[in-house]
């Protein structure tokens, strides 16, 4: 479980998170939304210690994350970060393998290459795991860091915008396989995610945040409510039941 | 292109520059034992061949070691202004330290040339403008002033004649006795490719080796220590060589990609014979004189510079 205690972050002398507290369950699909600028990413920077937080304690399973192992830890929590640019020239095979990194240092097991390769073909990339990054379209590129994300094999999963660029094939697809890997593999997934109806959708829980603050937090049905979205997003959303789904128009 | 035929080609050209030169060495004469042809092949031909290839491969690495670090495939030993830093290390220990071993001249280079590559990397990080081209710009810009300074405190001390000489890389004063402080850059080399799969995520960026566990700020330092230390150690006994750290591994990287593991043995490789032919030709053209290795390597490379400049937008 991951647990944030009071969290703030400053930024030069603006405060853009202020005393968050959450709780992050296990074995679900937790969607952190918000209009940007809210502090989602920088929350999940501090979560998965890439950032140092000026105040408060991030416990993950009990423990705080930057007092335990950077080595352990890549073997326990995995980011993709929301920008991902490579100037180097890299197959999509290289990328995914550095995710088996916090395991091999480089030097791959058949293990680890077995491990690659079950995540190219889960973003099915395996046509394309010879080429260079730089010569791929942006939702290729972007599956391949998700690729690489999944070969890490953590427990926790955090995915900031893992949509972006992605067509809607490819995003429903990728929705359907991170749901996959909650039922079948026990994975904890946190997201942030834009699309309201993704969210709703395919999320357990659901986590709003506006101004560096949590306003709402809550089951996906207890949130995908009009008046709550409102109070969110500044806009008037129609909830509307179809087939089973909980789903927003706002335009 | 085969690792194997690469190397095959640099032990021949290994071989050539023993044989190569004012006085005649034949094979034959080695053959029979004669005396005086293994004297000039041991005291002054091999130890050139085996600096050239040391420096030749040390310099390839650190110019891919840097260019992985940043990010950037026009940084170097000499774009970044270490070389200079380096040489305003040798003027002080000079200066300060009068009849300085060569080991102390050495450790001193190597600070400065530490401090100013980290000066540079801080500066590209405060950098808003990430500009391929910009970024390099900074370095030559900043190693220039350092470089001034040290003409101006070599002029008022009297030590033009000492500066000039690592002005420009030269291997026909290199012989037993002189150059074996290079000897040095062999553990360091064998540390760089131990940590050849560090410096391939390092390069990814801090937040990226961060997620995967590495410890990045120690691999970076290392990396740039290796760095520093290299390029003290071949200013110090063969001088300035421009521009092979910068041009052999962007060689490289178009036909083996930027995964160190794949690419750092080319680069070692590639460097030394680069320099061997580099050598061999200074040698040559003008026979029976000879052009320094500093000044062939500078004009061949500004060429391979300015053409990776013009198809720049073919790696972006
Ligand atoms: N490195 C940074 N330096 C300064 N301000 C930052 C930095 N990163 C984020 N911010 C600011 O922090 C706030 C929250 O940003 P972020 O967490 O990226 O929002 P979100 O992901 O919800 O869109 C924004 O106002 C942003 O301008
Ligand atoms: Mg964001």
């Amino acid at each position: 479980m991951i647990v944030a205690e009071k969290l703030s972050k400053f930024f030069g002398s603006k405060k853009v998170i202020q005393d968050v507290s959450v709780e992050v369950k296990r074995g679900a699909i937790t969607s952190f939304i918000g209009p940007n600028g809210a502090g989602k990413s920088t929350l999940l920077s501090m979560v998965s210690r890439l950032l140092k937080q000026d105040d408060g304690i991030v416990y993950l399973d009990g423990k705080d994350v930057h007092k335990q192992k950077s080595k352990d830890l890549a073997k326990t929590i995995a980011i993709l970060r929301q920008s991902n640019v490579v100037q180097m020239r890299l197959t999509v095979r290289e990328l995914v393998s550095f995710g088996r990194f916090p395991y091999s240092s480089g030097r791959l097991t058949a293990e680890d290459e077995q491990k690659v390769s079950e995540a190219i073909a889960y973003v099915n990339l395996e046509e394309l795991e010879d080429k260079y990054l730089n010569e791929l379209s942006g939702g290729q590129k972007q599956r391949a860091f998700i690729a690489m994300v999944l070969a890490q094999d953590t427990e926790y999963i955090l995915l900031d915008e893992p949509l972006n660029n992605l067509d809607m094939k490819h995003a429903v697809q990728m929705m359907k396989l991170l749901r996959k890997l909650v039922e079948d593999f026990g994975k904890t997934i946190l997201l942030v995610i834009h699309d309201i109806n993704f969210a709703s959708v395919y999320s357990d829980r659901i986590v709003a945040m506006k101004d560096g603050q949590i306003v709402a937090e809550g089951p996906t049905e207890d949130i995908i409510q009009s008046d709550v979205l409102k109070s969110i997003y500044d806009l008037d959303i129609d909830v509307h039941n179809i087939s089973c789904n909980r789903i927003c128009v706002y335009f | 292109m085969k690792l194997i035929y690469l190397l095959i080609i640099t032990v021949l050209l290994a071989v050539c520059s023993l044989f190569v030169g004012v006085e005649n060495v034949s094979f034959s004469a080695l053959w029979n034992l004669d005396e005086e042809a293994w004297n000039i092949v041991l005291i002054s031909r091999l130890p050139r061949m085996l600096s050239i290839v040391m420096a030749g491969t040390s310099l390839g690495i650190c110019g891919l070691i840097m260019q992985q670090l940043t990010q950037n495939k026009f940084v170097s030993p000499t774009t970044a202004g270490t070389m200079d830093w380096a040489r305003l290390g040798i003027l002080v220990s000079l200066l300060v330290f009068t009849d300085a071993s060569p080991i102390w001249k050495m450790c001193i280079a190597a600070a400065f040339a530490l401090f100013g590559t980290l000066l540079f990397m801080g500066i590209l990080q405060r950098l808003k403008q990430k500009d391929t081209i910009f970024i390099p710009l900074v370095g030559i810009m900043l190693g220039n002033v350092v470089s001034s300074i040290a003409t101006f405190f070599a002029l008022k001390f009297d030590l033009v004649q000492n500066m000039s000489s690592w002005l420009q890389g030269d291997f026909s004063l290199i012989m037993e006795g002189r150059y074996e402080l290079l000897y040095i850059s062999v553990p360091l080399l064998i540390i760089a490719f131990l940590f050849a799969n560090m410096f391939t995520v390092a390069g990814m960026g801090e937040d990226f080796a961060t997620n995967l566990g590495l410890p990045y700020k120690y691999v970076v330092n290392v990396g740039l220590i290796i760095v520093a230390i290299i390029t003290a150690v071949v200013i110090l006994t063969v001088g300035v060589i421009p521009f092979l750290g910068l041009i052999v591994p962007n060689i490289v990287s178009i036909y083996r990609g930027d995964n160190l593991k794949n690419s750092i043995w080319h680069t070692a490789v590639l460097g030394a014979s680069f320099l061997l032919v580099c050598d061999i030709a200074g040698r040559l053209i003008i026979y029976p004189y000879e052009i320094s290795v500093g000044l062939m390597v500078g004009v061949i490379g500004t060429g391979i510079f300015l053409y990776m400049l013009l198809r720049r937008k073919a790696y972006a």
